[in-house]
């Protein structure tokens, strides 16, 4: 019963355009021609006119092409056989793996019910200082990596997800280097987290439209095992690639750009991925950490600006390490009540001296005489940096904040600290 | 029912294009059908024989030659007893009702009532049979958790009406008649506990509109001394993105001496809403003893919810704060995010192929974001009492900068602007609102000749950091270095406030009052210190001792032996020469 047509009317970048009637709006379709067949979703209608996005994209594509309407949206198999399997941003095997094909389920479903989310409130355990202590990580976090091009973003996901207790890591990536894809791939087996995961890789040199597809592959799998009481991590890369296959596509639909020739919807459309990050009442939860590679090391770009608003904050990669100014965890004051007394005072006070010292590191720039309190700032500054910020550290929260304290005492009188005397009492360690 | 009807003739993410044959209205709902499904919409242009529709709803499935029904009917919300502490989307569905319904997720085209229709309400009549009455006058009144809700002359109603039937006292459900008035044309007009609205039109059923004199206490120090807010105000909160919009506006939604606070979660995280959801019902109210939740109304919409029912969201919340208003109650409107709103606009706007202005933003932005501001203020009601709908929007500008069409609009309308500053958020100073570029109109609760002192001492404090800048700790004179130290301590103990400690974290009027005379003394105070050094570390332990002073209950013994030890700190360095 699927209606089939043939004669393309227009064919421009990735979507093609056919006379075609009752067809649902973004239902898929078949498109095959000599190069072969590709999927292709309905984007437009338009008196009679249907324009489609191609997956594999426009390149080769006849106007007698034939187009066969499927009568659904996108779909994905679900089942336990995914784990330990890659596939790509059609959802197709990507490794030597049997075809799945078994219970599928539509991408890119409707949001979650406000009234069924909780208050996320477990920690998640990095053993990076700058995380557990400054920024804390709280399962169903959406989180994302702001770094510029060259810094070590993929092995920081990758470590953070090997160290997180989780029961199913998913993988979304998106114009991934295909070495990238191997680094990832090969890690996770050899932490034997393989079998607890899922790749759905999109490499630069496939069709930009699969990028598109990526996230809601990714996270429709998710939601499933999320529903099934599994704790999941999403981790995605690089959401930049993703938005930027979206302004690709909107320029060839000559929308009106509204930002560096980003679309005006681009924070709905960020905001529609971020949101699927949940702690469902009554099952399980997805914790979402994606790079976002902000171009010109620019977090004024259209894109790690409008993540930075959709997210539960930010960790701020550069030159190796997480800065402390600029990185955030939103839901850190969930969790880190509980952890120990001296936690969030720690956390203040830490970032407050920090912010002196550089202030100081500023005034020694520029020749100034540096007075005795600029001079314990330095020290401070100095074994903060190389003590606490250096992503080679991993040590569990209550050992850093002991250092913390450690460094506090080395450096200051504890009235110099603004720290409340009750604490003070308590913890400021006897020389 | 209306027949009307038309004919999906194109599809463009949520844009309908419609062909029709009878009348249509500009701005009437209408409902696209898919199978068994009705997707509420809007239309929003008529060209010839076409309507463009916006769709509430995700549209994906909807074709070419799908039916359109048309209502005839505005955007309306209803408006009765049993709106306060519920949790609504952007169109009035209750959520917690959805999600029994439908479960964890949200289902496109289903509708719920507003309102409990099965629930009765103890409804004790105020009017008598032959009374004169005009819109918004009281019928009578039903008790609603704290409040005595007015049920009033539904406010459409024109002109002087007569009372020719009232019911006795007893319980009633909203869509029970309770009265029975004639209108001039001597028609009669069945008055049920329940009357519905259209959303994007002011309810003016008052006497006279005031001009807002009165704070309203936030509990925030800076705002309340410095940046106040006033009854029946508006003010704006812009800020980069975690600069602390949210949680300044969580904090007033608890603190704020108001009897109904709003929250319009407005295309932003969900995860915000469901803290307020769930916390809320746990806490105190102090003013009432009751939970803070029988006096919050939560209008969510959030980031993955349907786009065009974010605008919808920003009216909905308005009208029914217009509402409680009517009863003679000072409303707070919180709306976080404005800009996701006028996003909202934008990508309708470019749907519809309108010629963009700036950041491509529609043209009519600017007027659009007036009137929404001008539905906030201060009236005098019909029996003299006095109500006021407060509104305080957050502002979110691309990459942090105000020069930009939604902060800029808004600041043309608003009576404060507590502007968040990514330098103060990023070295930890909470609230981050920026002491130097914040501005309000509105009168504060304490002495404005000593917070005018204050401020100056902050710029002069500003001045000599700048300066310093430049010619080093050495080239400033001792003079100059203890105004910079002043202006410090002001920053760090009183503009910062800990929103996270149980004292701390709110500060009465009263309490402010006390505080700040205190410090405005301190700032006056000329003392004398050897040298830079000896200055500086007098003012660190000034800070650490006035900090925990902050911290304890004025009650408390504690506080008075601080206090006293604050003033001993202080008669040692002061300069009686
Ligand atoms: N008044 C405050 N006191 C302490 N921390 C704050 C305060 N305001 C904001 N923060 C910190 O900043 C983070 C971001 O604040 P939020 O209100 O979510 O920012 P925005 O809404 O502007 O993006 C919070 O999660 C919290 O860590
Ligand atoms: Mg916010």
């Amino acid at each position: 019963m699927h209606k089939v047509y043939h004669g393309i009317e227009r064919i421009a970048g990735n979507v093609i355009t056919v006379q075609a009637t009752g067809v649902g709006y973004r239902e898929l379709a078949q498109v095959s021609s000599r190069q072969g067949t590709s999927l292709a979703q309905v984007i437009r209608l338009e008196g009679g006119r249907v324009d489609l996005q191609v997956f594999a994209g426009g390149r080769g594509i006849a106007t007698d092409a034939e187009i066969r309407f499927l009568g659904h949206t996108m779909q994905v198999p679900f089942s336990q056989s995914l784990l330990g399997r890659v596939f790509n941003g059609s959802g197709q095997a990507r490794d030597k793996g049997p075809r799945i094909s078994e219970n599928l389920i539509d991408i890119g479903g409707p949001s979650v019910n406000p009234a069924k989310r909780i208050i996320p409130r477990h920690m998640v355990r990095t053993g990076i200082p700058m995380i557990d202590v400054f920024n804390t990580l709280v399962e169903s976090q959406k989180l994302p990596i702001f770094s510029v091009a060259g810094e070590p973003y993929n092995p920081l996901l990758a470590r953070i997800a090997l160290q997180a207790e989780v029961d199913v890591i998913i993988l979304g990536g998106m114009g991934l280097k295909h070495d990238d894809y191997l680094y990832f791939r090969d890690l996770l087996e050899e932490n034997g987290a393989l079998s607890r995961s899922v790749l759905f890789i999109h490499t630069a040199s496939d069709p930009v439209v699969e990028c598109l597809l990526v996230p809601d592959i990714a996270l429709a799998v998710a939601e499933r095992f999320a529903l099934q009481n599994q704790r999941v991590l999403v981790l995605l890369t690089d959401m930049t690639n993703f938005a930027d296959a979206m302004k690709e596509v909107a320029i060839t639909m000559e929308q009106i750009p509204s930002n560096r020739g980003y679309p005006g919807d681009l924070y709905s459309q960020l905001a529609a991925r971020y949101e699927k990050a949940v702690d469902f009442d009554t099952a399980g939860s997805i914790t979402i950490l994606a790079v976002t590679t902000m171009p010109g090391d620019d977090v004024t770009h259209p894109v790690p600006d409008n993540t930075g608003y959709i997210t539960e904050g930010q960790f701020y990669l550069r030159n190796g390490r997480i800065e402390p100014f600029g990185s955030l965890s939103r839901l850190k004051q969930l969790v880190n009540d509980k952890t120990r007394e001296d936690h969030r005072t720690i956390m203040n006070t830490m970032i407050q001296l920090y912010a002196s010292y550089m202030e100081t590191l500023e005034k020694q720039s520029m020749g100034f005489r540096m007075s005795p309190w600029d001079s314990k700032l330095l020290k401070y500054g100095q074994r903060f940096e190389n003590e606490l910020m250096d992503l080679k550290v991993n040590i569990p929260l209550e050992q850093a904040l002991d250092l913390c304290w450690q460094i506090l005492a080395d450096s200051f009188d504890p009235a110099e600290t603004g720290i409340a005397s009750k604490l003070t009492h308590r913890f400021w360690p006897n020389h | 029912m209306n027949e009307k009807s038309g004919t999906i003739i194109g599809v463009s993410g949520n844009l309908l294009t419609v062909e029709f044959t009878k009348a249509v209205v500009q701005n009437e709902v209408a409902y696209a059908v898919t199978g068994s499904r009705r997707l509420k919409s809007e239309v929003i242009r008529i060209r010839g024989t076409y309507a463009d529709l916006q769709v509430f709803e995700d549209t994906t499935g909807l074709r070419e030659g799908d039916r359109v029904e048309f209502t005839g009917e505005l955007l309306a919300v209803e408006l009765g007893p049993g709106l306060l502490t519920q949790i609504f989307d952007g169109l009035q569905n209750p959520l917690p009702q959805l999600a029994e319904q439908c479960g964890f997720f949200l289902q496109r085209g289903v509708y719920l009532d507003a309102l409990p229709r099965d629930r009765s309400w103890a409804f004790t009549p105020t009017a008598v049979a032959g009374d004169r009455v005009t819109a918004g006058e009281t019928l009578g009144t039903v008790p609603e958790g704290i409040f005595q809700h007015r049920i009033m002359v539904p406010f459409k109603l024109k002109g002087a009406l007569t009372v020719e039937r009232i019911v006795g006292p007893g319980d009633y459900t909203v869509g029970e008649p309770i009265a029975t008035l004639r209108d001039a044309d001597d028609e009669p007009v069945q008055v049920t506990l329940m009357q519905r609205w259209p959303v994007k039109i002011p309810i003016r059923a008052y006497a006279e509109r005031l001009r807002p004199s009165e704070p309203l206490v936030t509990k925030v120090r800076i705002v309340d001394t410095f940046y106040p807010v006033a009854r029946g105000g508006t003010y704006c909160i812009p800020g980069p993105f975690g600069a602390g919009k949210t949680v300044l506006q969580q904090i007033t939604s608890r603190y704020a001496d108001v009897d109904i606070v709003i929250i319009a979660a407005c295309g932003e995280r969900a995860g915000e809403v469901v803290e307020t959801l769930r916390e809320f019902p746990q806490l105190t109210d102090p003013r009432t003893g009751k939970s803070l939740m029988e006096r919050t109304l939560i209008i969510c919409n959030t980031s993955s919810m349907p786009v065009a029912a974010r605008e919808a969201s920003v009216y909905t919340a308005v009208t029914i704060a217009e509402y409680y208003r009517q009863m003679g109650l000072n409303v707070l409107l919180l709306a976080d995010s404005t800009s996701r709103w006028a996003q909202a606009l934008r990508e309708m706007s470019g749907r519809l192929e309108e010629i963009p202005g700036e950041e491509a933003f529609p043209a009519y932005l600017e007027s659009v974001i007036a009137a929404f501001y001008e539905r906030g203020g201060i009236v005098r009601l019909k029996d003299g009492s006095l109500g006021s709908v407060t509104i305080g929007g957050t502002v979110s500008p691309a990459g942090g900068n105000f020069e930009e069409p939604v902060t800029q609009s808004t600041l043309k309308v608003v009576g404060a602007f507590h502007g968040l500053s990514r330098e103060r958020s990023d070295q930890r100073r909470f609230p981050a609102i920026d002491p130097l570029d914040s501005w309000s109109q509105y009168p504060g609760v304490v002495s404005a000749d000593q917070v005018s002192f204050a401020r100056e001492m902050l710029h002069a404090g500003n001045d000599v950091k700048q300066m310093m800048k430049v010619v080093g700790e050495e080239g400033t004179s001792i003079d100059d270095f203890v105004v910079f130290l002043k202006s410090e301590y002001l920053d760090a103990v009183y503009l910062q406030q800990d929103a996270y400690h149980d004292v701390d974290g709110a500060s009465s009027a009263e309490r402010q009052r006390y505080v700040f005379d205190r410090i405005h003394r301190m700032l006056r105070c000329k003392m004398s210190f050897d040298d830079k050094d000896g200055a500086r570390r007098f003012f660190q332990r000034l800070t650490q001792t006035t900090r925990d002073w902050n911290r304890l209950e004025q009650q408390s013994t504690e506080f008075r032996q601080i206090e006293q030890q604050i003033e001993q700190m202080l008669a040692e360095v002061s300069d009686y020469a």
